[in-house]
């Protein structure tokens, strides 16, 4: 009896062994980057996603170490059961690793679910909701490049203290816009501002005159845009042609990207606030891996910072990989050998990720230059201020995320 | 009161924009039987012809008002010439499908080249800054839309409603054979019309410019209202969606301003009450 009871254990040791061997080795990884390639926010990921994510595999140098890399892309057009299904069918029948990018909260909040469901892995980059690290974090979700909650620090902060303390929001009726304003809210009450007023549109809207009308009427010192992409772009048009700004009013971009920047034009963009995990021309480095990411982009343009996320977030994926000795193919093994190790790349500087999946790094402050100021295409941003790492996010005290101990 | 009453006009610019892209497709449904679904995407190609013919040749806003619908309503005649002549007699469908890819290509094209967040394109110096009404500011460019639109849609329908040439393209639908019999050349005919609503689309494109981003997604979120206008209004019934792309706009003005959420959808409400009402739409003919 005792010889049978050792000769099971011996066995399972063995075959425990053994299988750790066999993913030991196992050098192959499938990365799906899910994103919105054709609708509003299609520049700001999109397409630039896909590229930056190859940059990465190429950059990491393992493919002349005997690795097997795949990069798929597929358009989740912005549909949260779209993007839910194309992730399990990933998953399920393409064996893909890690999901990438994964923009608009709508879309990412479904997808942290499937993700977790089948103990796959997400490295977001584009979705902006504070929800993703907070009440619905899950060990399988990293959040890499800004929150909602980071953005209404930075920026609404920065806004109040200049003296803005009365806010109307203008802001999309989906998952994002109502974590940004949320959060947004939150900071201007707790610096002593207040919301005045507030009115929800539907996503992806082409006229704002109506909802301006009412931001004018309500004499708000800050109108917030708690909106993305072609929503913020046209927000922005719209309201220079009613004379918002010339009025005294003062418009607040809350997530504007160097896309949208470059889609307005500097003479309707000047002087706006936005803030920005990264700037493709804030060093040497980011100036190099910019010119060359822009050399294979069909529009020519600069990374955005979802963009540069997405190939920071992949290169630290595969030095967990690598730490781990090969690919477990088990997203809660490799997102905790990705917290265990500190992040430090030449896009986004030293930090970290956190217990609750949220990458912390220094977040700046812009403002967009005076036609007069730009010395050619792209050069747009002048920087106002850094936070530095520590304080860019919400701390993991105040996290209500359930994963995090208290 | 005074909110109101801004809502309202702000409701009747954008129902200027309905009206002209619902017109040219009430022409074409009217006089080829084609529901063109590439309505959308020709409206954009306007939008985009104005931004290059200013940043690649030079050439103002001004000019633009005519150059682009010229140059897209010529490739609308091409694409009549070469694809959809062939469809005519046909069920509705057939154009429609084919008008729906057409579209989908185009678009696709755009995107690809210059991406999705758009191209700047600036209000003219002329019309720029805006007055005080008192009740709202009104920008100078919208109300200049306003009475643009307002002039080529009586315009239009004077042409097809009051002049011998419209006598002739009415009858050409109706019997195209005994037309032919009296010496006009019917296909050539038809092959103008199409071309005149693809160039009524392109007017409005080149219109929007200023307002919205030269997007290449632009036409397709605008044209299921425009279908909608149409159908409401009666399928190719030209004073019937004037009338309708202005009375739409203010509605759904109105929405934005008492339930904003619902502002994409009441359009789509409306056509459903009015189908079940008077299924031919508000001044349809019964055939």
């Amino acid at each position: 009896m005792r010889h049978k009871a050792s000769a099971i254990l011996l066995g399972a040791a063995l075959a425990i062994s053994a299988s750790g061997a066999a993913f030991a080795q196992d050098k192959t990884v499938k990365i799906g980057v899910l994103t919105d390639n054709s609708g509003l926010y299609a520049d700001l990921g999109g397409p630039g996603s896909t590229v930056a994510a190859q940059m990465a595999v190429e950059d990491s140098g393992l493919t002349g170490k005997g690795w097997t890399i795949d990069v798929i892309s597929a358009d989740h057009q912005n549909k949260p059961d779209i993007g839910a299904t194309i992730a399990r069918q990933w998953i399920d029948v393409e064996k893909v690793d890690v999901l990438m990018d994964v923009l608009n909260s709508g879309v990412a909040l479904a997808v942290n679910n499937v993700v977790r469901e089948k103990n796959s892995l997400m490295i977001n980059s584009g979705a902006a909701t504070s929800d993703l690290t907070g009440k619905q974090c899950s060990p399988n979700t990293v959040h890499w490049t800004y929150d909602t909650y980071m953005l209404a620090n930075s920026t609404g902060r920065a806004l109040v203290k200049a003296g803005g303390d009365t806010w109307f929001f203008i802001t999309a009726d989906y998952a994002f816009g109502q974590a940004l304003e949320r959060d947004t809210t939150a900071v201007v009450v707790a610096n002593g501002g207040k919301v005045i007023g507030d009115v929800k549109h539907p996503l992806n809207t082409a006229d704002f005159s109506s909802f301006l009308l009412q931001a004018q009427a309500s004499k708000a010192k800050i109108i917030g845009m708690a909106n993305a992409g072609g929503d913020t772009t046209n927000t922005i048009k719209q309201a220079a042609e009613f004379g918002i700004v010339a009025g005294g009013q003062k418009l607040a971009g809350l997530l504007l990207f160097l896309t949208d920047v470059h889609s307005l034009g500097l003479p309707v963009a000047q002087g706006l606030n936005l803030s920005s995990t990264f700037y493709w021309d804030a060093n040497d480095q980011t100036r190099a891996f910019a010119k060359r990411f822009s050399a294979r982009m069909k529009t020519k343009a600069m990374p955005t910072m979802v963009q540069a996320g997405v190939y920071a977030g992949l290169l630290h994926y595969f030095k967990a990989l690598q730490a781990l000795g090969g690919n477990p193919h088990d997203g809660t093994k490799v997102a905790d050998k990705m917290k265990e190790i500190p992040t430090d790349d030449v896009l986004f500087g030293k930090g970290k990720i956190e217990a609750n999946g949220r990458a912390i790094h220094p977040a700046y402050l812009f403002e967009v230059k005076k036609p007069s100021e730009s010395k050619g295409p792209w050069d747009y941003y002048k920087l106002v201020g850094t936070t530095p790492a520590d304080q860019a996010f919400r701390p993991v005290s105040e996290s209500n995320c359930p994963l995090v101990k208290k | 009161m005074q909110a109101l009453l801004a809502q309202l006009l702000v409701g009747l610019i954008n129902g200027s924009f309905y009206a002209l892209l619902s017109l040219g497709l009430a022409v074409i449904f009217g006089m080829l039987n084609i529901i063109n679904f590439a309505h959308g995407a020709v409206y954009m190609m306007g939008a985009f012809c104005a931004y290059f013919l200013l940043n690649v040749m030079g050439i103002g806003y001004w000019p633009a008002l005519i150059v682009a619908p010229i140059a897209v309503g010529i490739f609308g005649m091409i694409l009549e010439r070469t694809m959809i002549q062939w469809l005519a007699g046909l069920d509705h469908l057939y154009g429609l499908l084919l008008t729906f890819g057409l579209a989908l290509i185009i678009q696709g094209v755009f995107q690809n080249y210059f991406g999705s967040s758009g191209l700047p394109y600036a209000i003219p110096p002329e019309l720029q800054g805006g007055m005080n009404l008192g009740f709202m500011f009104l920008p100078i460019y919208r109300g200049w839309v306003v009475v643009c639109s307002l002039v080529v849609c009586f315009a239009t329908w004077y042409l097809i409603e009051r002049t011998s040439l419209g006598a002739n393209l009415r009858a050409a639908t109706e019997n195209p054979t005994l037309v032919r019999a009296f010496g006009i050349n019917v296909p050539r005919m038809i092959t103008l019309t199409y071309g005149l609503g693809v160039g009524l689309a392109a007017l409005a494109g080149v219109l929007s410019a200023p307002i919205n981003q030269v997007r290449p997604q632009m036409g397709a979120d605008l044209i299921i209202v425009v279908f909608a206008v149409v159908v409401i209004g009666g399928m190719g019934s030209i004073m019937g969606s004037i009338i309708t792309g202005f009375a739409l706009g203010v509605v759904e003005g109105l929405t934005k301003y008492f339930y904003p959420e619902a502002s994409n959808t009441v359009v789509f409400v409306l056509m459903v009450l009015v189908l079940l009402v008077k299924p031919s739409g508000l001044t349809g003919r019964t055939t």
